[in-house]
């Protein structure tokens, strides 16, 4: 057998795992990898201009496509500007490889140029991590990792490469077999548990459904389905569990939590059951845990043995995969038709419209998403980075397609929006993706404006321009006195910056203007950017402050006005 | 109260650093850590004493338990268990104090004098920490020196143990079987 280099190994490994796209940032220490890359055409090289977008756009490109994603760095500075994005696939629980340069072998330890114990920085952050010393350990580090990466809780795996190993010639063959005798996630579900949870669900007169990201990664779209329609059961979500569960479906009561819908958080204060499914009860969502659905008891399913009992008491865990579990589950459940209770929170919803946009001249966010969602049909998969306008994308698109919302939730990362548009549409090439940002975070990553033109990534950009750091500035009003520190934030003309990158841009100032700007969007080829001139100091409603109980929701002041027109 | 949680690991570079880090960020307290080699080769065996009134040791096993390299940990506070702790006591000693030093420590508590100088003793002592701590107040009216400790091992008495036995099959026999019986 020809001995193969090792960074002809990584490559050939890389696409006996399935690799297609891998976005990076070259330096000192890949050089020879990136050197090998022609060798390669079938691994496309997405070149980013920021390490952080090459992690960011991995975890989106993992999230819509269901594979792994990979990055590479350099060592050193590159390696440290992954940490962001390898910790927000770590809290999101995205299958990530990320590949990092190390200094040559005889230099470590030695403080050399560039040299940075990234395995060190990273062990909080990933689920596994390697530092690879022998091109012939290659093959087999890369198998482990994506398999550890895409099983079980999925989640980041590290692999740190010094230069010379990618020059170091050994075999290659790539393994057959694992050999992980501390790793085998727990897949079915006890049948005595489900069991025990069948006999809570029948028993249960006021049910509720609460779901995480854990339905998307296992794809447990129609199992979730099957158990609320058979038991007619409402179904709420957190804000990573949306697309998990068709919004529109009569059985949905929206997204929970701090910014969730009245009625969800109404209902779920009222349930006598919650079956939380691929969740793991963050703070976000249950607000004060010890007033959290108090009446209830919980079942909790969950891939994850060491999120059951982490924050809340159980009386029923379930460890498993949600689809296995589900699908065991929907074989005993009672078919029985709740109406009592449904209408109860058909009730809750009437009275307490959170989805309801209110009727104004003004160029407000609510209804600039909304029209996102008229004018696509709901078939976007939409982005978003963290703050105002992505709990108004959470609230008031609708989202029936499935894993139709890519946004950072567990790190909160302002930035992300960008490279994770980018990432998701060169995931998904034919269908419509649009990045909703903020005027603070889009300043974080603005850069790869240059990477979706050279790589010509067809990325629809709606900024909430609103001159704040909104969602801060909502807390110092509404918790500081209005004292706006540090959050007025004075931008650049987003349209010219936009010009200067050669993406097509328009402003939006009026509300009339909203639609057509839309629709000039979409019927133009490529990216397309539009600068929404909002309202100031619009805030999120509903909410829900910190330290209260989720029921105890501030709804907004001026309800009165709001339009009739549901969603 | 005292657990304590055995646990092996595979013998690969970095281990003990994910061990600490996971018990660091999870604001876990613990009382001592120990490693050293297993029975099976390519596999440590490590014994974690915890203090279970300020830390949640069940979360404890389950986060140590999600490292990739940790093949198994059980939580033995409940099991019929024997802990030893050794510890090595330098003591400052006069003629005068010398015989009652050496009385104390070879007569009432069977350890060993292991060094002695015209102004110090060495005094070697395996027990449980209780034991250790004893002896170690009695000597400090005399004047430790130094002291050095182990910290806690642990092993189940009877032929049975809650870590797989000799031989790499049983290792992963042993994980499937955890693997199943988990709920």
């Amino acid at each position: 057998m020809a001995k193969l280099k090792g960074s002809q190994i990584l490559c050939e490994s890389l696409l006996k795992e399935g690799t297609e796209v891998v976005f990076g940032f070259p330096g000192g220490a890949v050089l020879p990898l990136y050197d090998t890359l022609p060798q390669y055409p079938d691994l496309r090289h997405i070149l980013v201009r920021h390490e952080q977008a090459a992690a960011h756009a991995a975890d989106a490109y993992a999230r819509v496509t269901g594979k792994v994603g990979v990055c590479f760095a350099t060592s050193g500075p590159g390696a440290t500007n992954l940490v962001t994005g390898i910790a927000n696939a770590h809290l999101d629980s995205v299958p990530m490889v990320a590949i990092t340069g190390q200094v040559a072998r005889p230099f470590i330890g030695k403080d050399a140029f560039q040299e940075i114990d990234i395995i060190g920085i990273t062990v909080p952050i990933t689920k596994h991590s390697y530092a690879v010393r022998k091109a012939e350990e290659l093959s087999t580090v890369i198998k482990e990792a994506f398999h550890i990466a895409s099983t079980g809780r999925p989640g980041p795996v590290l692999i740190d490469i010094p230069k010379d190993v990618f020059d170091e010639e050994a075999n290659f063959n790539y393994p057959e077999k694992l050999d992980l005798p501390g790793y085998e996630p727990t897949i079915h579900g006890h049948p005595l548990q489900i069991k025990k949870a069948a006999k809570l669900i029948n028993e249960a007169k006021r049910p509720v459904i609460i779901t995480g990201r854990g339905i998307i990664i296992s794809k447990a779209y129609s199992e979730l389905k099957e158990l609320a329609e058979k038991a007619q059961i409402p179904v709420t979500y957190t804000l990573l569990g949306i697309g998990g569960f068709p919004e529109s479906h009569v059985l949905s009561f929206g997204m929970l939590g701090m910014h969730g819908m009245a009625y969800a958080n109404l209902a779920i204060d009222s349930a006598d059951l919650i079956i939380a499914i691929g969740m793991r009860f963050d703070d976000r969502a249950t607000s004060n845990v010890s007033r959290f659905a108090t009446q209830a008891q919980i079942i909790h399913i969950d891939i994850d043995p060491a999120e059951i009992g982490k924050n809340l008491k159980i009386t029923v865990p379930i460890v498993g995969d949600c689809k296995n579990v589900l699908t065991e589950l929907n074989k005993i459940i009672e078919s029985q038709p709740r109406v009592e209770w449904v209408r109860e929170i058909e009730q809750l919803r009437h009275d307490h419209p959170s989805h309801i946009i209110r009727d104004t001249e003004a160029l407000i966010p609510q209804y600039v998403i909304r029209q996102i969602y008229e004018i696509t049909k709901g078939k976007a998969t939409i982005v978003t980075g963290v703050g105002q306008h992505q709990m108004w994308s959470a609230q008031h698109y609708v989202y029936d397609k499935p894993n139709s919302l890519v946004s950072s939730g567990g790190l909160g990362t302002m930035g992300f929006e960008l490279p994770a548009g980018m990432g998701a549409k060169v995931g998904i090439p034919n269908e419509i993706v649009w990045t909703i940002a903020g005027d603070g975070g889009f300043q974080m990553t603005i850069q790869e404006l240059a990477t979706i033109v050279q790589e010509n990534i067809g990325l629809k950009i709606a900024i909430m321009n609103n001159g704040y750091l909104g969602m801060v500035r909502q807390w110092q009003e509404l918790f500081y006195q209005r004292r706006y520190v540090a959050t007025p934030l004075a931008g650049p003309d987003f349209v010219k910056v936009a010009d200067a990158y050669g993406i097509p841009a328009l402003r939006v100032e009026h509300k009339l203007d909203v639609i057509p700007a839309i629709q000039k969007a979409m019927e133009t080829d490529g990216p397309f950017l539009i600068d929404f001139r909002i309202e100031p100091e619009e805030n999120v409603f509903p909410m829900v402050a910190p330290g209260a109980s989720i029921a105890e929701i501030l709804e907004e002041p001026n309800k009165d006005e709001a339009s009739l027109a549901s969603k | 109260m005292k657990r304590t949680l055995v646990m092996l690991v595979e013998d690969k570079p970095g281990v003990l650093n994910r061990v600490t880090s996971m018990i660091r960020r999870r604001n876990f307290n613990i009382d001592s850590i120990t490693v050293g080699h297993s029975v099976n080769p390519g596999f440590s065996r490590m014994v974690i004493s915890v203090d279970g009134a300020t830390t949640a040791v069940e979360q404890v096993r389950k986060q140590l338990d999600k490292i990739i390299e940790v093949v198994k940990i059980t939580d033995i506070s409940e099991e019929n268990i024997i802990s030893r702790e050794l510890a090595l006591i330098k003591v400052e000693s006069t003629p005068e104090t010398r015989a009652e030093i050496v009385r104390i420590a070879t007569d009432v508590y069977r350890a060993n004098v292991v060094d002695f100088t015209p102004e110090s003793i060495i005094i070697e002592i395996s027990g449980d920490e209780d034991k250790v701590n004893s002896l170690i107040d009695l000597l400090r009216g005399f004047g430790v020196i130094e002291l050095a400790r182990t910290g806690r091992i642990a092993i189940t008495r009877g032929k049975l143990g809650p870590l797989p036995k000799a031989g790499e099959e049983q290792v992963k026999k042993q994980k499937n079987r955890k693997t199943k019986a988990s709920k």
